[in-house]
This record gives structure tokens, C-alpha cells and sequence, in this order.
């Protein structure tokens, strides 16, 4: 139990003590905005087409840094998640490569999609161990 | 005089709406998933209620990131299931119910909670795949709807507290509302789980459960659960069971349980339902 009303200072620093998670902050809602935008726009069957064709020149017409760029090319879903993407918007781009949700996620993990299944069907990961990065538990 | 005879708090993961949408409900994997659910079909086959609160987040469907709205009302006439990607679900277009929900936005806004209105959109899975939980695969929804769509994915998204006394006030609008209408409230979303980083596929069985126990009865516990609290337990995706709150608040002071299940895994989420009525 704790007061709701919390010290925003506090709050944020909180939200980045979880080992191996990228809270959507404002701060990663601001620098990812253009990353998540371009995604956002895949949505659309007919500038998927187009990405599909030419993908450098599809991004190149958003207001992307190079280094966010690259990571999209590569499709490092983690890096993407730094430059703050947002993985609801990011679906996008993977449903576009025709990755199920599940598959596009095992590659942000140390494991192969086959392996994260397993882990799945056996309960999942636990949370002992990696709910702080501070406090270790 | 309308009145809010129940609440369903459930999961809306997208596969289960594939599974319903291509038959498989009944196979080895989503057997036991939708067998959870025949008791809630055949409850709500008899409740038939008029209109459902449906407490649910956008994915990044009906919304981007130009404009964030933390609490948000449909008072539309109609609804179209959104293109997330895929191409739209082959479900029936959901029905609003204006005056209800012209009437919960007014008396929200003069409550105190500053809604967002929603004259036009699509809904997804978030909104859907309850719906085809709760009522199979009709021709036509049973039911209207009042979408009521909340902030979860950007942060800070509203407190539990601030949830579940949104709940309170729902239920206040409703109830001042003068058609004689049987209205239940949704509230959906989790269980545990996370979509992101090194650390996905997080579950939480004890967790899970444990937030189940504190929706029924008396116990106000659970809106002080802090944000924090569910990012470590539960994974960052499992902050959805806020939304749950809203459900809980809008029944009162007490509840009796009428139904649990819960379930791991539906791809990378655990899945729970609960239904609930007020018992004060």
C-alpha cells in the first residue's frame, strides 16, 4: 500500500530499475515519435507495398536519425526499443514482415522462437531475480 | 432507472480472436482457453444485458501518437472493426449506444473525470476479442457498446486508484440515467505479461491469482497496487489490469464472485476472466 500520489521523480527512476524492459516513457515517447509515426504508417496495405519495394527510400522519407534507420534495416528490435519504439507500434513493421507476434518478441530474448515456445508452454519466464535491478530480486 | 447488474474483468489477446476467427477453439491449445469461457457464454446467453461499458485500450489501431488521451468515451452509433494490419476481423460492426453514452460523458466531465470523446473510430482486438469471448460468433452483437479506452501504453498511464474512482463515477452516470436498461461493465486487458526486451514472456501465476482474490468482497486493496508493482510482477504489458479497476469500482462497496478462470499461456499472456456482481 502506498500513496498513490507519488514524487514524479521518484516514479521515473523506478520505471527504469526493471532489468531487460524498456518503459514507454514521455522520454522514450519523445525521441522514438518519427520511429513510432513510420511504423504507425504501415498500417496501411499500400505504404506497405511501397516499403516493401524500396524500404530505404520509404524511411527516407520520414524524419529519421541514420542510427534509427539502421536499426529498422536490421530489425533489432531491442535497439529499436532504446531509440524509443514502442512494440504496439513496432507490430506494425513486423506484421509487414509476417512475423507473429510471438516470433517478432523471442528475438528481443536470448533464445531461438522454437526455445521462447518451450518456455511458454512451460509457464513462461519467472519473475524471481529480474523484477529490480537495485535490489536484485 | 439503468442499472449495473455485473462486471466481467478478461484478457483480450489477439490470437484468441484468430482462433475464434478460424475455427480452432476447440483444439489442444485453445481448448482449455474457451472451455473456460462456456460458463460466461451461457450466463450471458441468459443475463442479456442491454448495453456493456467496455472498458479497453487501442493498440495502436484508432490511435497514434499524435494525440494520447488518457480516459476517452465512444458516443458514436456504430463502430467498424479496425484493419490492425491483417486486414479487419470478420466480426459483425459493433453498435453504440449514444444516448448512454452522451449521458455518461456529461455526467463524467461534471464528476470531476475530464473525458475525451470519440465521435469516430474503429476498435480492435482490444474490443472485439471480449466480445467474441463472451457471445461467440454471432450474426449481429447482442449487445450495444460503449467503448471507454484508456492510456496504458504510454507513460504515466492512470493510477489504479484514479481507475477505479472513474469506475465510481461510472457508475453514478449510469445509474442516473432514466431508460430502464440492464447494463454490465468490462473492464479488460492482462493478465501478465510482456511484449519487449530480454525480459519477455514474463508470467506470473501467483501474482495473477492473487490480484483475482482482491476483486472480490469487500477489499478496497487493489487500487493501491502502484504502476511499479505490476511492471516487476507481472511484466510491462500487464499494467493493463488497471483497466480491471475501473470494472471493480463501477460495482460497489462489495462483490460476490460468479465465475473465475485463468489459464497460461495464449501465446506470450496469461489468461484470466473473472465475473462478478455487485453485493452490497
Amino acid at each position: 500500500m502506498m500513496d498513490s500520489k507519488q514524487n514524479i521523480h521518484e516514479y521515473l527512476a523506478e520505471l527504469e530499475d526493471i532489468p531487460g524492459t524498456r518503459v514507454y516513457t514521455a522520454a522514450r515517447a519523445r525521441r522514438g515519435y518519427h520511429i513510432n509515426q513510420f511504423a504507425m504508417s504501415l498500417m496501411k496495405a499500400e505504404n506497405r507495398d511501397r516499403f516493401r519495394a524500396d524500404e530505404a527510400a520509404y524511411m527516407n522519407e520520414w524524419p529519421l536519425t541514420d542510427e534509427a534507420k539502421d536499426a529498422l534495416k536490421a530489425r533489432d528490435y531491442n535497439r529499436l526499443l532504446d531509440l524509443g519504439g514502442n512494440v504496439y507500434f513496432l507490430s506494425k513493421l513486423f506484421s509487414t514482415d509476417g512475423l507473429s507476434f510471438a516470433e517478432a518478441v523471442s528475438t528481443m530474448t536470448d533464445m531461438t522462437f522454437p526455445e521462447y515456445r518451450d518456455m511458454m508452454l512451460n509457464g513462461g519466464r519467472s519473475p524471481i531475480g529480474v523484477r529490480s535491478i537495485k535490489g536484485g530480486y | 432507472m439503468a442499472r449495473i447488474t455485473a462486471g466481467v474483468g478478461s484478457s483480450h489477446v489477439p490470437l484468441l480472436g484468430v482462433a475464434v476467427d478460424q475455427g480452432k477453439t476447440r483444439d489442444d491449445y485453445f481448448g482449455p482457453i474457451f472451455a473456460g469461457y462456456d460458463w460466461t457464454r451461457e450466463w450471458e446467453a441468459k443475463e442479456k444485458p442491454d448495453v456493456i461499458v467496455l472498458v479497453y485500450n487501442d493498440h495502436a489501431s484508432a490511435f497514434d501518437m499524435k494525440i494520447v488521451p488518457t480516459f476517452a468515451i465512444g458516443c458514436a452509433e456504430r463502430y467498424k472493426p479496425a484493419d490492425e494490419g491483417w486486414g479487419p476481423r470478420p466480426v459483425p460492426d459493433v453498435e453504440g449506444h449514444a444516448d448512454l453514452a452522451w449521458h455518461i460523458a456529461q455526467s463524467l466531465i461534471l464528476d470531476d473525470f475530464d473525458m475525451t470523446i470519440i465521435n469516430e473510430m474503429d476498435v480492435d482486438h482490444g474490443l472485439t476479442v471480449p466480445l467474441s469471448m463472451m457471445f461467440g460468433t454471432p450474426e449481429k452483437w447482442p449487445v450495444k457498446v460503449v467503448p471507454l479506452a484508456v492510456n496504458v501504453v504510454t507513460y504515466p498511464v492512470p493510477s489504479g486508484n484514479r481507475c477505479w474512482s472513474l469506475g465510481e463515477a461510472i457508475k453514478r452516470a449510469v445509474e442516473s440515467f432514466p431508460e430502464d436498461l440492464n447494463v454490465q461493465i468490462w473492464g479488460t486487458g492482462g493478465m501478465s505479461h510482456q511484449l519487449q526486451g530480454p525480459r519477455a514472456g514474463l508470467l506470473n501465476r501467483e501474482w495473477d491469482n492473487k490480484f483475482l482474490d482482491l476483486l472480490i468482497g469487500d477489499s478496497d486493496a487493489a487500487r493501491w497496487i502502484p504502476h511499479i508493482e505490476y511492471l516487476r510482477e507481472t511484466g510491462s504489458e500487464g499494467i493493463e489490469m488497471v483497466m480491471w479497476l475501473i470494472m471493480r469500482g463501477a460495482l460497489g462497496h462489495k462483490t460476490r464472485l460468479l465465475h473465475r478462470h485463468y489459464h497460461i499461456p495464449c501465446s506470450n499472456t496469461a489468461i484470466g476472466h473473472i465475473v462478478l456482481e455487485p453485493a452490497d
